[in-house]
């Protein structure tokens, strides 16, 4: 029986930037450790001689060739932010005071 | 009326000029204004876009321009494809209000085509999902029994279909959100292969699985749809550098003469409807009635895909999903530093299955338990693309129900993610080995009425073979029924 406890989701959460309330806590802790054990079963098939597969196509890399091309307008690729400043994305502050 | 006609049969009506794409728009916006109220398929319904779109197409055709085949035609559009201008919210709070500053690849090829997008169609939220419950704004409706799911995630997509408020849909699989969907609805939903159509501006959510692709009631007008969005596309470096396969085609063909059918042993008996068996078996009697050899194959790891696609997915997931931090577009929550607005705007734009995903993903790929849970996951992986090549020796597609079950009652499993994951067991193999699926109605469950899906699989490319032997199943069927499934549905909106 995997165990997740109350602690290990408020640090995925922290991990992952997510505020969750006291229920949600308690209410994933126990619904994660069902769906852990239930998807615990790939360990049963997956031995040392088998190769991992991260993609279902053999993947090169592509680049496309260094030269302009038409892009979004400063306008446009500020138009859905939520704050903006002198044509720049307008964020809280990042960094701490000192 | 004219909106129950098949996309090919509207396509066809335009041509001679019998109507106009302005006309055909309208008869669709009417027809959602009538029914949706009920249905609520559409997020957003874009009438003045329509509209317009619709002109130019007559425009365009009165000045003798050599139109492609289903211009004028039109579309329902899933809310995870963005398109510039109109609202794209993926099903999500957090992208509440969001007009996207470009089109997705499929958007602008829909559009070169002529092809009528009358809105966006809703979803469980950012996809995940099999009822379309977890969209953040309202269930949607099954236009057979409205206290029904239309499956998911792509629900807004299937229904609009069935309720006869568009004659064709976009959808995306990521585990069976077009094909689960069309078996609970009686339409037609087809997965391309991975990489047959471009994944450029479809939000990502786990992106070796996402694959965007035709959804419609007839299996020709998927095809016409298929090859409109299908093909290379540079800004998509997974796209398959490639001709599409010809699929109208193979589904003008439709003969399954000679082929080899692999049933999977895997896939059927416990935790399958009786009624969905008994339409199955039907099925395959059918086409071994047209001259196909039905051979039995046995893909033994199948029975691990399901835990391999719930590690694989929100791992694959808790990554993508980081990109909603507040800072570019989205909503944003809260004040203080930028941690904390993050934290409180995640907080309030994401629902509780996807917070579910990410933290089961943030968990799988955390140092630890990586090895364990997402490096087990991708042997597993390795283990079902081996199973589907050797199956895929003994016969030329593979078949099974689409679907356990028919369509279940809204709220019936809400609270048990589990029972609702089960749903997704017959399509996640097809995109964990990137291979092509197709569902086609095979009938009305003996039990409660409502429609089942048969689905048949094909290797990567073999697209075509899909239309071929559902081409060929849909024509038998509809002959010994009399007429198309969905002419059995309720008639919606007689009060």
């Amino acid at each position: 029986m995997s165990k997740i406890s109350r602690d290990d989701v408020a640090n995925l959460a922290r991990l992952a930037r997510i505020e969750m309330t006291p229920e949600e806590l308690d209410h994933l802790s126990s619904e994660l450790s069902v769906i852990l054990d239930a998807v615990a079963r790939v360990q049963e098939v997956a031995g040392q001689d088998v190769p991992p597969t991260s993609h279902p196509l053999p993947l090169t890399n592509v680049f496309r060739v260094d030269e302009n091309r038409p892009s979004l307008t400063p306008e446009q690729a500020l138009s859905g932010a939520p704050a903006q400043e002198e044509q720049r994305f307008k964020v809280p502050q990042i960094l701490g005071e000192e | 009326m004219i909106y129950e006609n098949s996309a090919t049969e509207m396509a066809a009506a335009l041509d001679k000029g019998e109507i106009s794409a302005v006309e055909l728009t309208q008869a669709h916006l009417d027809r959602i204004a009538s029914v949706d109220g009920d249905v609520k398929a559409f997020l957003y319904v874009d009438k003045a876009g329509a509209i317009a779109q619709a002109k130019e197409v007559d425009d365009r055709r009165r000045a003798g321009e050599k139109l492609s085949p289903l211009a004028g035609v039109p579309l329902a559009l899933k809310d995870v494809l963005v398109q510039q201008g109109v609202p794209t919210t993926c099903g999500s709070k957090m992208l509440e209000g969001w007009r996207p500053p470009y089109d997705a690849t499929v958007v602008s090829k829909l559009k070169a085509a002529g092809i009528i997008i009358l809105g966006k169609t809703n979803m469980d939220e950012f996809a995940m999902g099999s009822s379309t419950e977890n969209s953040a704004y309202f269930p949607t409706h099954n236009p057979w029994d409205l206290s029904r799911i239309p499956g998911g995630s792509g629900g807004g997509s299937s229904a609009s279909l069935a309720a006869f408020e568009a004659p064709l849909a976009i959808g995306t699989d990521t585990g069976g959100s077009i094909r689960q969907p069309a078996a609970v609805t009686g339409t037609v939903g087809v997965k391309p292969t991975y990489g047959g159509v471009s994944r450029y501006g479809l939000v990502a959510f786990s992106s070796s699985l996402d694959q965007a692709g035709p959804c419609a009631r007839t299996v020709l007008d998927a095809a016409y749809l298929h090859e409109v969005i299908g093909g290379y596309d540079p800004m998509d470096s997974t796209s398959i550098n490639a001709p599409v396969p010809s699929v109208v085609a193979a589904a003008k063909s439709g003969s399954v003469k000679g082929m080899k059918i692999g049933v999977i042993k895997e896939l059927q008996g416990d935790g399958y409807q009786a009624g969905v068996l008994n339409r199955f078996k039907e099925s395959l009697d059918e086409l071994s009635n047209l001259g196909a050899e039905i051979v039995e194959v046995s893909c033994p790891h199948f029975e691990y895909a399901l835990a391999a696609y719930y590690l694989i997915a929100p791992s694959e997931c808790s990554s993508n999903l980081a990109r909603f931090d507040a800072m570019r577009y989205g909503i944003r929550v809260g004040e203080g530093s930028a941690e904390e607005v993050m934290n409180a705007t995640r907080e309030v734009g994401f629902g509780k299955e996807v917070k579910r995903r990410i933290i089961l993903g943030t968990y799988a790929l955390s140092s630890g338990y990586y090895d364990a849970y997402y490096g087990s996951a991708q042997k597993v992986r390795t283990l079902i693309s081996r199973d589907f090549e050797s199956a895929f020796t003994k016969a030329d597609v593979l078949v099974s129900p689409t679907a356990p079950t028919t369509a279940f009652k809204i709220g019936e499993k809400s609270n048990d993610p589990i029972a609702m994951y089960l749903n997704d067991i017959a399509t996640i193999p097809t995109n964990l080995a990137g291979v092509c699926g197709i569902s086609v109605p095979s009938g009305l469950a003996d039990e409660d009425g409502l429609p089942a899906g048969f689905q048949i699989m094909a290797g990567a490319m073999k697209d075509d073979r899909l239309y071929q032997v559902g081409a060929a199943l849909e024509a038998a069927l509809n002959s010994k029924w009399g007429a198309p499934i969905l002419s059995k549905a309720p008639k919606l909106g007689a009060k």
